[in-house]
């Protein structure tokens, strides 16, 4: 067979095996060997919520699809170019998800009659079961030549066989011509103390290479040139990373010293073990005995003068929301991140949904309106905590941060901005009294803020709580006193408007369909438009990173299209919203409740059934 | 400049709304008079103090202080203080907190408070009812009590607040009376000068839906003898006479009389509230009457390493070896590439 070596401009790999064969980790290197090589990139794992689940099986699988192009890649991609099955489940579970053109790699050793009967497949033959022997096979013995290649290396037999990864992993790197170095600078630095297993993984990795090189079963090779990014100094970061910095950058520039009140839960968990790690920057985090304590922690914290965060999913956003109530009604600083997953209860935790946006908007007890602020990419994470943080503390008020599983967990490259760039954070702190007694509800003319009072203040002296109270802070149940109170929180929040940007809209300002998507969708809605433009179809995409209150332009963007299709992982939650702020337009949706991502394909024959 | 505080000072200009005869008043007083000593005792200025409550009839006491106060939410008292005393260690942090607060809605907080050792004093008033909601049992209620939600008797058992408090690994348990005023007021300075978790249970009348539920000991007639207010370091003798004591026989207390049967004052015990072994302190929280008097006083106050100590030694040892110094380091740390 004819060596091949194409160079082409995107290639989507797709890792999965069984949650016990590293996959993730898999797929985290040889995305990090392709972000230094230069190329973007942009990541979705996709595993299950039990870290062991029964070995061999269809619900244990576990996978890691990296996209990685020479152009501009804003999805991880629909549809894969090479999979990788380490198990006869693993091939089940994700043919569908290669091309009628892919090149799939399997490890033959464990397509014994065991482990095909364990996949569920009905006969002895897996890939005629599916179709798929149409398809570049490659049969390999991972796991024998794996204990091959480790055979003298005095590693036990567990660990040689948990070094198979590497060996598929090398194979990869010899068919798409990735440098090396940085994967063995990870080994080296993980085995720091154990340099043998170092030295073994090392070793399969080079066996895999070569391996792949001698067989003549791979018949194409592939190099995909660095992207013709911006100038600057680049690092790849995963949105649960970016989250956890954007707040950290947020605690730098307004002086403000960083708490986080926080109980783990998938997927936002992350956020939390970063900010634990940077104590070194003064970071204070608390791992609390449940997500109530987690925010009411931080609503103490934030009472007493730092500027306090508190992270969740949306299970514990529910168990959270009483006290949401009582940081609004204190009208004190709070980042709350949801980092939003399948649900209803504990639904599919692993799995990405969009569908808490009802929760975050309504989902609280009397007159509540929150600000809510959506991330749109792993890397915009870090702007959008930023901002929430800006804004809670400047407007002296909680702002909820909707950020998703699948930006939280999936990474791309990120131009590394300057703090100098980011603009100075101004909470309304008092220091001295203006007043006696101290009025603790006494407002901002602009912004209708309240004045920030740390305890330890002299003069100061203040109380605060969940009860109504006037604004020189005495309890008061009068009826007018509480319209009143009611009204002022709720203009507060409206009033963010006059300090958020201007909605911007992709492609032309008027035409035929407006897509409207928020948060994590905006790498898929993106590069639906541009097909959509290739086509030369009147199409432009409003995405909106402010949901409430939304960008003073909206309803002159909306005004502006025959058509809008509003599209979103979940059953309508935005678009039902947006009936309720602009009522004369006509709102079609695009709604997709499955735990996964969008395609590309989808929204752009969504949008084409339309025009 | 000498700063001496009278117990004005802490007064707010909030009218006390509580119903007359309550027992709280006595306890907002003994506070409030406790105030100066603690300024004085600890160098304490009163814009350090920040009191910090749930919900309940209690906890409108923040209210009435003219510190610092929050006014929490149901159960959330021990989160709220928590994350007060995190982010500013130098205030001085008092929960008020009643047995619905802490032991029922917000008994996770409560526990999980006292495990971390976090230097928050707590004061937790036990009326064995609910009384803002007008009268249902509590988590304390005795065993068999008539209230509006157990019209038959109650078929639950009560907890034992000092022994959730050890069972948390507690340092510092202390218990009063609401008529014991001046108890009070030193177990208050105790709880002030201890660093750690303090949990003082005030044992509390509620005039309106349990009342008299604490009169068998808190009756000023009986009080003397059917209940023993411990000291560290001296004997456990108690009594109207002050002859009665307390000595161990096997595993259990017993009361004696001294004179009697050859017992001398060498043969009670000493109270050790520095002991570190919660043995002994678990059996003299348990005490009941009538076979025992009931423990009032500091019964426990041992020295740990607190939640405080460890965040603070924490941060001192990381910073010392950080290579990370500001958000700028920490955007270019680890792998990076050049895009040139």
């Amino acid at each position: 067979m004819q060596h091949k070596v194409i160079d082409t401009k995107e290639v989507v790999i797709r890792f999965t095996g069984d949650s016990g064969d590293g996959m993730q980790l898999t797929g985290t290197l040889f995305a990090d060997a392709s972000a230094l090589y230069g190329n973007d990139i942009s990541t979705f794992p996709d595993y299950p919520a039990e870290i062991r689940a029964p070995q061999g099986t269809v619900s244990g699988v576990s996978g890691f699809q990296v996209n990685i192009g020479s152009g501009e890649i804003k999805t991880p991609g629909d549809f894969c170019d090479v999979l990788v099955a380490m198990n006869p489940a693993a091939l089940k579970a994700n043919a569908k998800w290669a091309k009628p053109t892919a090149t799939i790699i399997i490890d033959s050793d464990t397509f014994d009659e065991k482990g095909i009967l364990k996949a569920g497949f009905r006969t002895m033959d897996p890939v005629k079961e599916l179709s798929i022997d149409d398809r570049n096979i490659v049969y390999a013995a991972i796991t024998s030549l794996t204990k091959e290649s480790l055979k003298d290396s005095g590693l036990d037999p567990k660990a040689i066989i948990r070094s198979k990864n590497m060996f598929t992993l090398g194979m990869c790197y010899f068919m798409f011509n990735r440098p090396t170095e940085s994967t063995f600078a990870y080994i080296d630095k993980k085995f720091r103390k154990k340099p043998e297993i170092a030295e073994a993984n090392k070793k399969v990795l080079m066996d895999g290479f070569n391996y792949a090189g001698n067989i003549h079963a791979i018949p194409n090779t592939y190099t995909i040139k660095p992207a013709k990014l911006e100038k600057g100094v680049y690092r790849n970061i995963n949105g649960n990373q970016a989250t956890a910095w954007g707040l950290i950058a947020a605690s730098e520039k307004s002086g403000i010293p960083l708490f986080c009140g926080s109980y783990p839960i998938t997927p936002a968990t992350s956020i939390l073990e970063e900010l634990a790690l940077r104590k070194d920057l003064g970071v204070k985090t608390l791992q609390c005995e449940d997500e109530i304590s987690g925010i009411c922690t931080a609503i103490g914290a934030s009472y007493a003068g730092n500027f306090a965060v508190t992270t969740t999913s949306g299970p514990g956003l529910s168990l959270k929301i009483e006290a949401l109530g009582l940081a609004m009604i204190t009208e004190l600083p709070l980042v709350l991140v949801d980092v939003q997953r399948g649900g209803p209860s504990t639904g599919i935790p692993t799995k990405t949904e969009q569908t808490d946006l009802n929760q975050a908007l309504y989902g609280r007890n009397g007159e509540c309106p929150i600000a809510v602020i959506a991330a749109h990419s792993p890397s915009h994470c870090f702007e959008a905590a930023f901002y929430a943080g800006k804004y809670a503390m400047e407007h002296m008020m909680p702002v909820i941060l909707l950020t998703e599983g699948f930006i939280g967990n999936g990474s791309e490259p990120w131009k590394i901005p300057s703090m100098k760039d980011y603009p100075e954070i101004n909470p309304p702190i008092i220091k001295q009294p203006e007043e006696t007694p101290f009025w603790p509800y006494k407002r901002d003319e602009q912004t209708l803020a309240r004045r920030w009072a740390f305890p330890g203040t002299i003069g100061l002296e203040h109380r605060v709580g969940g009860l109504e109270k006037n604004n020189n802070g005495a309890i008061s149940s009068d009826p007018l006193v509480h319209e009143r109170m009611v009204a002022e929180r709720a203009e507060k929040v409206q009033r963010l408007a006059n300090y958020i940007p201007e909605q911007e809209v992709i492609g032309e300002e008027k035409g035929e369909v407006l897509i409207v998507g928020w948060g994590g969708t905006f790498g898929h809605l993106y590069t639906a438009v541009k097909e959509l433009h290739e086509q030369g179809k009147s199409v432009s995409l409003a995405h909106f990173d402010y949901i409430f209150p939304l960008p003073k332009n909206t309803e002159k963007i909306l005004s502006n299209f025959k058509k809008i299709i509003v599209c979103e992982l979940n059953s309508g939650q935005f678009a039902n919203y947006l009936r309720t702020q602009h009522q004369q337009f006509n709102y079609h949706q695009y709604n997709k409740v499955q735990g996964q991502p969008f395609i590309v394909k989808e929204i752009v024959d969504a949008v084409n059934a339309l025009l | 400049m000498e700063l001496k505080y009278t117990p004005q000072d802490f007064k707010s200009n909030q009218e006390v709304k509580w119903c007359p005869g309550c027992g709280d008043h006595a306890i907002l007083a003994s506070v409030q008079r406790a105030m100066p000593d603690i300024c004085e005792a600890l160098n304490y200025t009163r814009e350090r103090f920040v009191f910090v409550s749930g919900i309940g009839c209690s906890s409108r006491f923040p209210y009435y202080m003219n510190t610092y106060g929050f006014h929490g939410i149901h159960g959330r008292a021990s989160a709220i203080s928590t994350g007060v005393k995190v982010a500013n260690p130098t205030l001085t942090v008092w929960q008020i907190t009643g047995d619905g607060d802490a032991l029922a809605i917000g008994g996770n907080h409560f526990i999980h408070a006292i495990r971390r050792n976090i230097d928050i004093n707590i004061i937790l008033f036990n009326n064995q009812i609910y009384g803002l909601t007008k009268g249902q049992y509590s988590p304390t209620s005795k065993l068999g009590m008539v209230t509006k939600t157990s019209p038959f008797g109650t078929v639950e058992h009560p907890f034992n607040p000092g022994a959730l408090v050890l069972g948390a690994r507690g340092t510092f348990f202390a218990r009063s009376l609401d008529v014991e005023l001046k108890l009070t007021q030193d177990i208050m300075l105790a709880s002030a000068k201890h660093d750690g978790t303090a949990v003082t249970e005030v044992l509390v009348n509620c005039v309106i839906f349990n009342d008299k539920t604490h009169a068998t000991v808190s009756d000023k007639e009986n009080r003397a003898d059917r209940t023993i207010v411990l000291k560290h370091g001296e004997p456990m003798i108690f009594g109207k006479n002050r002859d009665k004591g307390l000595i161990l026989v096997g595993r259990t207390l017993k009361v004696v009389k001294i004179g009697e049967g050859g017992i001398t004052e060498k043969d009670i015990l000493i109270h050790d509230a520095e002991e570190e072994n919660p043995g002994l302190h678990s059996m003299l929280i348990d005490m009941k009457y009538p076979e025992l008097p009931i423990a009032l006083g500091v019964i426990r106050a041992v020295k740990d390493k607190t939640y405080d100590d460890n965040v603070r030694d924490q941060v001192i040892d990381v910073k010392e070896h950080a290579q990370i110094h500001n958000m700028d380091e920490l955007l270019r740390s680890g792998s990076t590439w050049e895009v040139k």
